[in-house]
């Protein structure tokens, strides 16, 4: 499962601070091309905070900045201007699924038309991505529909399905599944393992059972307890970090947490 | 057990008396509607019977003959509250817009009190400068150079002058500003940050994210606000008496002076002679109303019908 793969995201010295707070210090990991990654630690020990450098979702916070590098097939992450490009390639699936107030196909269209492709055009990357967000036996009669009247699992796999539609190269996910139901969550999972041949996943769970099912890589992260920033412990292919791992942090960790 | 007793007590029913007292002051206002609307068309009855469905549609005011029409009035009324609408909804949203940004600094917090602030400024000093101040800017800086290049165009011709229903729809404007601003605000601000992300997060710039996302999902509240507005506008008086021009006539051109339903009343009440006359006055009282009235329901069932459709 986990053979050698070449890097997509390189990440090398990665320190990130709010403000004066630092929150991320000296991370260095390579996310391998067409696996699944999973991020795992305790609560606050900033995962969320890595998985939005990978698109600059930091944009959106005031003082916030990052030092260090992380390269993109040799684009540099943290430096780039080329927003629009590097969000095409870097998707990014959120917490809680979040419809825009449009219809079902103009969701999935949203970003297609950013790019300013033309309408059948559109209307093929639609289909397709729906498609491949496994959406659309329960929504191609009802396309014009509201995306708010679908279920919590139909809108986050919708979500998927608009990240898909500008065929990136990267997925992000922050807890996809932590307001969803079980039957919910297994569909996702399985979208999960069914994509992880065409794209780059990284994905952020509290679940270590999830971790352990969709994940071929996974990154232990953990809180310095006197200086608060977010490190990274341990990173090591899945089956390897939850059998014998090396730090005995990670071993506290996933034994406090299955035993 | 302590918890037991309060929960049994809390969900015991209120004693009747009590009930009785709050229904009869929910039922207050209500009543004073009807109550109100009954002595209007009371007082207004000689007009109702002498003049008929004609006082709707007739155009004339003669106090001398006693040939009276609301027709004028009304156009007056609508025209200036749709175009200070027209006016105030983008700068409205505008500064909502910047106001309801998440890094929200000292700069608009003060920016934001000031534009509450434009609320409390009573309407009569919001006349004065209308009359000192906006009215000979407007004359000399927009009407009367648009007049000189679109003289020709019916709706900017004729002889500018200060006192018309453009200068009213701008004060109107001004008044209105407000409201619409800080409701929106509020709206904007509700607009859960989640979608400000995803759509961020496919690419689109803060351009792109305002108008494909937060004010469509913003719109209904938005809606909401401009309802609100248009209730002030539409029964505004003094403010727009006196930079109205108070002509019983419906304007040809935007510069022309023109009058509303709550400036005549508020100007010849008191030396309205006889009961014609008068009764006249009460009437366009209650086709005020009764505008006012037909906008707000035009208003919520247009609310009602978007929310269905956002539902369905
Ligand atoms: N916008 C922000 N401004 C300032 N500090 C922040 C901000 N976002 C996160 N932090 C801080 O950065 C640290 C890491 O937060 P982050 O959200 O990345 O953690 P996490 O691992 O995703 O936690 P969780 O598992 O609870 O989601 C925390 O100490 C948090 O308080
Ligand atoms: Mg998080």
């Amino acid at each position: 499962m986990e053979g050698a793969s070449p890097a997509k995201l390189e990440v090398s010295s990665l320190s990130f601070y709010y403000g004066r707070f630092r929150a991320l210090k000296d991370i260095s990991l390579d996310i391998p091309e067409n696996r699944v990654t999973a991020l795992i630690g305790p609560s606050g020990c900033g995962k969320t905070t890595l998985l939005r450098v990978f698109n600059r979702m930091y944009d959106l916070v005031s003082k916030a900045r990052a030092e260090g590098s992380v390269r993109l097939d040799g684009m540099e992450v943290t430096e780039t201007t080329r927003l629009l490009e590097l969000r095409q390639k870097v998707g990014m699936v959120f917490q809680r699924p979040s419809p825009f107030p449009l219809s079902i196909y103009d969701n999935v269209a949203f970003a297609p038309r950013l790019l300013g492709w033309r309408r059948q055009q559109v209307a093929e990357a639609v289909e397709t991505a729906i498609t491949d967000a496994a959406l659309w036996d329960e929504v191609k009669d009802r396309l014009k529909d509201p995306a708010a009247s679908l279920s919590g699992g139909q809108q986050q796999r919708l979500s998927i399905a608009r990240c898909l539609a500008v065929k990136p190269e990267v997925i992000l996910m922050d807890e996809p599944c932590s307001a969803l139901d079980p039957v919910a969550t297994l569909k996702i999972e399985d979208l999960i393992d069914r994509l992880a041949r065409q794209y780059t996943i990284v994905i952020v769970t509290h679940n270590m059972q999830q971790a352990a099912r969709v994940a071929d890589f996974t990154a232990f992260m953990l809180m310095d307890t006197d200086e608060r920033y977010g490190q990274l412990i341990e990173f090591a292919p899945t089956t390897d970090l939850f059998n014998k791992p090396t730090d005995p942090r990670t071993e506290g960790y996933i034994t406090g947490r299955f035993g | 057990m302590i918890r037991g007793t309060v929960l049994a007590r809390s969900r015991r029913r209120p004693p009747d008396g009590f009930r009785l007292l709050t229904a009869l002051v929910a039922l207050a206002a209500p009543i004073s509607l009807l109550l109100i609307v009954l002595l209007l068309a009371q007082q207004g009855a000689p007009a109702i019977q002498h003049y008929g469905f004609g006082f709707l549609t007739s155009r004339a005011w003669n106090p001398i003959t006693l040939d009276f029409g609301a027709l004028a009035f009304i156009f007056g009324t609508v025209a200036t509250s749709l175009i200070a609408l027209a006016l105030a909804l983008p700068v409205g949203v505008g500064v909502a817009l910047f106001l309801a940004e998440p890094s929200a600094g000292r700069l608009r917090g003060s920016i934001g009190i000031g534009v509450e602030l434009l609320a409390a400024i009573p309407s009569v000093v919001y006349g004065l400068w209308a009359v000192y101040v906006m009215a000979p800017f407007v004359l000399i800086h927009i009407e009367q150079p648009l007049a000189a290049r679109f003289g020709s165009v019916g709706v900017l011709g004729g002889p500018a002058r200060g006192t018309s229903l453009f200068t009213a729809s701008l004060v109107l404007s001004v008044m209105i500003l407000p409201t619409l601003a800080a409701v929106s605000r509020d709206v904007i601000r509700a607009v859960p940050s989640g979608l400000r992300e995803s759509s961020v997060a496919l690419g689109a710039t803060w351009w792109e994210t305002t108008w494909g996302v937060i004010l469509p999902a913003a719109r209904q509240g938005i809606f909401g606000a401009t309802v609100l507005a248009l209730g002030r506008a539409l029964g505004e008086t003094i403010a727009v008496t006196m930079v109205i021009g108070n002509r019983p006539e419906i304007p040809t051109s935007v510069f022309a002076p023109a009058y509303t339903l709550a400036s005549v009343i508020a100007n010849e009440f008191t030396e309205a002679t006889g009961q014609l006359y008068s009764s006249a006055l009460i009437e366009l009282g209650l086709v005020l109303m009764l505008v006012t009235l037909t906008v707000n329901v035009l208003a919520q069932l247009l609310v009602r019908s978007t929310a269905r459709e956002a539902r369905a």
